[in-house]
């Protein structure tokens, strides 16, 4: 083989070639296959894979602008219900309150009235029991007169008949009776 | 300028049959008789199908690049029609592939301004070079469209222009000053880095890029054809007691297949990522 290639090359003309040393062609095919490449990875092939990484990445940005949408309408509902149950709490509060202080008005009032009534019951007894005293002197004195009348009469053996004398000695035994009780009295105090 | 320098190597033929030599060192046995057909630098130059002799030359390799690109559009064209904020499954697999570039390449080196900016350059050259490189283990093709020296090559003049495009664009006066006089560094070192710079910045870096991608490929390419080729003669032309060995080299050649679709994957990660890397530097050059 050696010789073969040796006597290849001493003939010239079937030499055996360099693969070191390119054919006009050679170069000319590989620039051509370069070139296709080249063209069609630059004009078609990147700008698609470039537009294609640019929507996934808009995708991404859009799908976590959706959470944070999402994330910002949950917190309001949250913020709002927290409020709304704080206002609940406030006007179960006002309510309670205005329940204790209807109540206090209330027994108030019952006790206001029962006061008065009460007051009332005691004026109109008062009021009854002197009229009943009143009365019970009114009798008292036309029947102690006419008891005392009647006793003098029988102790002096006249009769008294006579208005005016009765009237005078009623009056001056009642008088006697009256002081003698005083003198009890300042005696005792 | 390619023509003349190869009328210039080609001049001295014991170049060629050192290369030769070297090469033919990996077949084990090579007969005369045709029994064993060893594997061959010829296959990188099959006979021309079409325009023979022109410019415009079309041979199996240039139809098996062809195929690769035709390949490449097809799997994005179906991966990227209709493209859904939800992937399916195959746009997820494309869209790894992308991102494989995009951000483990373009952004983390280049960052996402300039990682923008060079993003379809990085990308077209890591799938044509990993679809290219396929095809060295895809039945019926057999062989890496980036095992002959164009594609390769074009690519690394490429991100040679680039790199250099980069640099004076970001730095339009002090680019060539920053890149062969590193400051910090007193001037009578200047003698020796300079140089040294200036070789492994703008003559080193094209021709490891084309040399690494190539080079891999072809040796892959060789060493399949090898054990298929051996198992072939073992179980066919030896028989008997050397099948046993045939087994041995199929298993082999099974496992290199798998091994070239993890050097594919490499070498074009390789490469583009080597091409952000340069930009990087170039553009990042403010001592």
């Amino acid at each position: 083989m050696l010789h073969a290639v040796l006597r290849a090359a001493e003939e010239g003309h079937e030499a055996t070639p360099n693969p070191v040393l390119p054919e006009v062609y050679d170069i000319l095919w590989s620039a051509v296959c370069f070139v296709i490449i080249l063209a069609f990875f630059w004009k078609y092939v990147l700008p698609r894979v470039q537009k294609l990484l640019d929507e996934r990445g808009e995708a991404i940005e859009g799908n976590i602008a959706k959470a944070d949408e999402a994330q910002r309408k949950a917190e309001a509902a949250l913020e709002q219900y927290t409020a709304q149950l704080a206002d609940a709490r406030i006007e179960a509060g006002r309510i309670r309150e205005s329940a204790r202080d209807d109540s206090k008005t209330i027994v108030a009032e019952a006790r206001e009235q029962a006061v008065s009534e009460a007051a009332r019951i005691a004026a109109s007894a008062q009021a009854q029991i002197e009229a009943e005293r009143q009365a019970a002197l009114v009798s008292l004195r036309s029947d102690v007169g006419t008891l005392a009348i009647d006793l003098a009469s029988g102790v002096i053996g006249e009769s008294l008949a006579d208005d005016a004398k009765a009237q005078s000695v009623v009056d001056r035994f009642l008088a006697e009776l009256e002081a003698s009780e005083q003198a009890a009295a300042g005696g005792k105090s | 300028m390619f023509v003349v320098a190869r009328a210039e190597l080609h001049a001295p033929k014991q170049e060629i049959a050192l290369l030769a030599n070297a090469l033919n060192l990996l077949v084990p046995m090579s007969t005369d008789d045709g029994e064993f057909h060893g594997p061959s630098i010829l296959e990188f130059f099959p006979g021309a199908l079409l325009f023979e002799g022109t410019g415009f030359e079309i041979n199996r390799i240039v139809l098996v690049r062809f195929v690769a690109v035709a390949a490449l559009i097809l799997v994005f064209w179906l991966g990227t029609r209709r493209m859904q904020v939800v992937p399916g499954r195959f746009q997820s697999l494309v869209e790894m592939g992308l991102d494989l570039v995009r951000v483990n390449i373009a952004d983390d080196l280049l960052g996402k301004k300039d990682g923008r900016r060079f993003l379809p350059l990085l990308t077209t050259i890591f799938f044509m070079v990993l679809f290219m490189n396929l095809t060295g283990v895809i039945p019926f093709l057999n062989i890496a469209g980036t095992s002959v020296i164009g594609v390769p090559l074009v690519l690394a003049i490429v991100a040679y222009v680039t790199f250099i495009y980069a640099g004076i664009r970001k730095n339009p006066k002090n680019f060539f000053k920053n890149s062969l006089f590193p400051s910090g560094v007193p001037w009578p070192v200047y003698i020796i880095v300079t140089p040294i710079e200036f070789i492994s910045t703008f003559i080193i870096r094209p021709i490891t890029l084309t040399l690494r991608l190539m080079m891999n490929m072809i040796v892959g390419h060789l060493l399949l054809v090898l054990f298929f080729a051996a198992t072939q003669f073992f179980f066919f032309t030896a028989g008997g007691g050397w099948a046993a060995l045939g087994v041995g080299s199929l298993a082999f050649g099974f496992v290199f297949t798998l091994f070239e679709i993890l050097v594919a994957v490499l070498q074009a990660y390789v490469f583009a990522l080597l091409t952000a890397v340069y930009i990087q530097l170039a553009v990042a050059e403010e001592h």
